[in-house]
């Protein structure tokens, strides 16, 4: 560059140049220009980081820390509806009309007591109740009290075959038209986030039944990730081994779209 | 490594001796940073635009943020201009904040304009494994900068009281355009001591910062939040710090341009720069 010529001559200070270069502004820039067209070979290399994200924070994240619960006082006046928040689907729309008297959730997949739970089932089981932050990818937090089932008691209750490692939501809302069908809501967590003393089926939002808004009759809480993992409309859940053949296999509504399946950051 | 002792023979060179400023590691670690500061920045702004709005505190006070880009719209829903909301007073900033020109040559509502986002067009998700992955580049060469570095750099960016005393001629100096000279000029002058000292300070503060506003983080280290004050006080301390980084560049460049750009580039990427002697 503009050092050329002035000071050395030999061969070695050239290559080091070149790999100054290389690794300072090329490195940024190179891949700039290929990053619009979304170049998959690029896509590869950047997703890499988040299994390293995952697996630094996973190991700096004590598995039952808890996420802050703050005091009633602090929760906010508005909470943000995002997503779907007045789901279309005929099932649904039916089972909003009832008052959800004749929804149930279904517990299947990789256990051996499978489960259908009706909502005042659910509302007889111990329950947990918590006012955390929930923080969406967007950017911005709103803090609520929730209050429902901790997952860690079905799971146990129907008998997880130890051959599950993920837990899979399917939800009643379509947020996306496709013609493949793979526009319906699912997200998938692993076994440290459903056996998380927070993570929680809930049917309870700031002192009042879950709004349909915000998910009713049923939405998940996981409270140390973003707001997309937390699935509203929540109709069945399986214990599964793997999430590849589920819709676009990335593991998630959003994970189909490019989102991280590791949204603890 | 020396930084500035040993004097070279100057090849050809009329007036001054050339001198071995900066070590290798200091270089290769110069740009990196350099290069991962673009892309932190241009994918941050990316990031930014999901949620084009500041505040203060644990949650976001969507009513009255203290920092906004948004756009207003004609009655069929088109964006007719951009607008910068600071403490409440409106700005006007058609065609760069919150509303400004995109691909299809419309006016689109948009926080920070296509060309100083990562990507151009509108993708929080890309935006984010952009991030992500540059901000592990940037904590690694963050952390070989002070393993082997920071001491000897803090040491003699620390300001002595000769430095503080001299801080308004220094100013003068800088406003004229006269840069240091001779042996002078073998040293940090006390504005740059401040200014790169304030950088050394800035990165893992911002760093922090940015951890802050993850749900995962803030569990095994609630400290966090209230060092900050909260997730979305970290969120704006976040966008601060990185403001403030962005001018510090600007000034940066200007210096570098004006004290002699093709000497200060060398020095950069070769290691040799040419004290101009006193004439």
């Amino acid at each position: 560059m503009t050092g050329e010529g002035v000071v050395g001559s030999a061969g070695p200070r050239l290559s080091r140049r070149k790999l100054l270069i290389g690794l300072g502004v090329g490195a940024a820039a190179a891949p700039l220009a290929g990053c619009d067209a979304g170049s998959p070979a690029a896509l590869k290399v950047l997703e890499k980081a988040e299994a390293l994200t995952k697996a630094v924070q996973r190991a700096l994240v004590p598995r039952t820390a808890l996420a802050v619960e703050y005091p009633r006082s602090a929760i906010t006046s508005y909470f943000k509806p995002n997503g779907s928040i007045d789901p279309e689907d005929p099932e649904y729309v039916a089972l909003k009309q009832n008052n959800f008297a004749d929804w149930k959730l279904e517990v299947g997949g990789l256990v051996d007591r499978p489960m259908k739970l009706s909502l005042a089932d659910l509302r007889g089981l111990p329950s947990r109740s918590q006012i955390t932050r929930h923080d969406c990818v967007e950017g911005w937090s709103c803090i609520g009290q929730w209050k429902g089932v901790q997952l860690s008691a079905l799971l146990t209750a129907a008998g997880l075959k130890p051959q599950a490692r993920y837990i899979a939501f399917f939800c009643a809302d379509t947020l996306e038209e496709t013609i493949d069908n793979t526009g319906r809501y699912y997200e998938t967590i692993d076994r440290i986030d459903a056996f998380h003393p927070q993570t929680i089926l809930a049917y309870e939002m700031n002192f009042a039944p879950l709004p349909v808004e915000h998910g009713a009759p049923l939405r998940l809480r996981v409270e140390r990730q973003l707001g997309y993992k937390m699935a509203k409309y929540v109709m069945r859940i399986e214990a599964i081994d793997g999430f590849s053949g589920i819709a676009r296999g990335r593991g998630g509504f959003w994970e189909d779209r490019g989102y991280e399946w590791y949204a603890g950051i | 490594m020396t930084s500035i002792s040993t004097a070279l023979p100057a090849r050809d060179a009329p007036t001054g001796r050339v001198v071995f400023r900066h070590s290798l590691l200091v270089r290769v670690c110069h740009w990196i940073n350099a290069g991962c500061f673009v892309v932190l920045l241009m994918s941050g702004l990316q990031i930014f635009n999901a949620d084009p709005a500041l505040t203060w505190g644990r949650a976001t006070n969507f009513d009255h943020p203290f920092f906004s880009l948004s756009a207003t719209e004609n009655d069929n829903g088109d964006p007719t201009g951009g607008v910068t909301t600071v403490f409440r007073r409106r700005f006007n900033t058609t065609g760069f904040l919150g509303a400004s020109v995109g691909e299809d040559g419309q006016l689109d509502e948009r926080g920070f304009p296509s060309w100083a986002t990562l990507p151009s067009y509108q993708d929080l998700a890309m935006g984010r494994r952009w991030h992500f992955f540059f901000a592990w580049i940037l904590l690694f060469n963050g952390l070989v900068y002070f393993s082997y570095l920071a001491r000897r750099h803090i040491r003699d960016l620390w300001p002595s009281r000769a430095d503080i005393r001299a801080i308004p001629r220094a100013i003068v100096d800088h406003a004229r355009l006269r840069f240091p000279r001779g042996d002078e000029a073998l040293h940090y002058n006390v504005l740059q001591k401040l200014a790169y000292l304030s950088v050394v300070v800035a990165f893992p503060i911002l760093i922090l910062a940015g951890l802050t506003m993850s749900p995962a983080m803030d569990s095994a280290f609630p400290w966090l939040l209230a060092l900050f004050g909260g997730r979305q006080a970290a969120r704006a301390a976040h966008f601060l710090l990185a403001t403030y980084l962005v001018v510090f560049v600007v000034v940066h460049l200007v210096m570098v341009v004006l004290s002699g750009p093709i000497n200060n580039m060398r020095s950069m990427i070769t290691g040799r720069y040419r004290i101009r002697e006193i004439e």
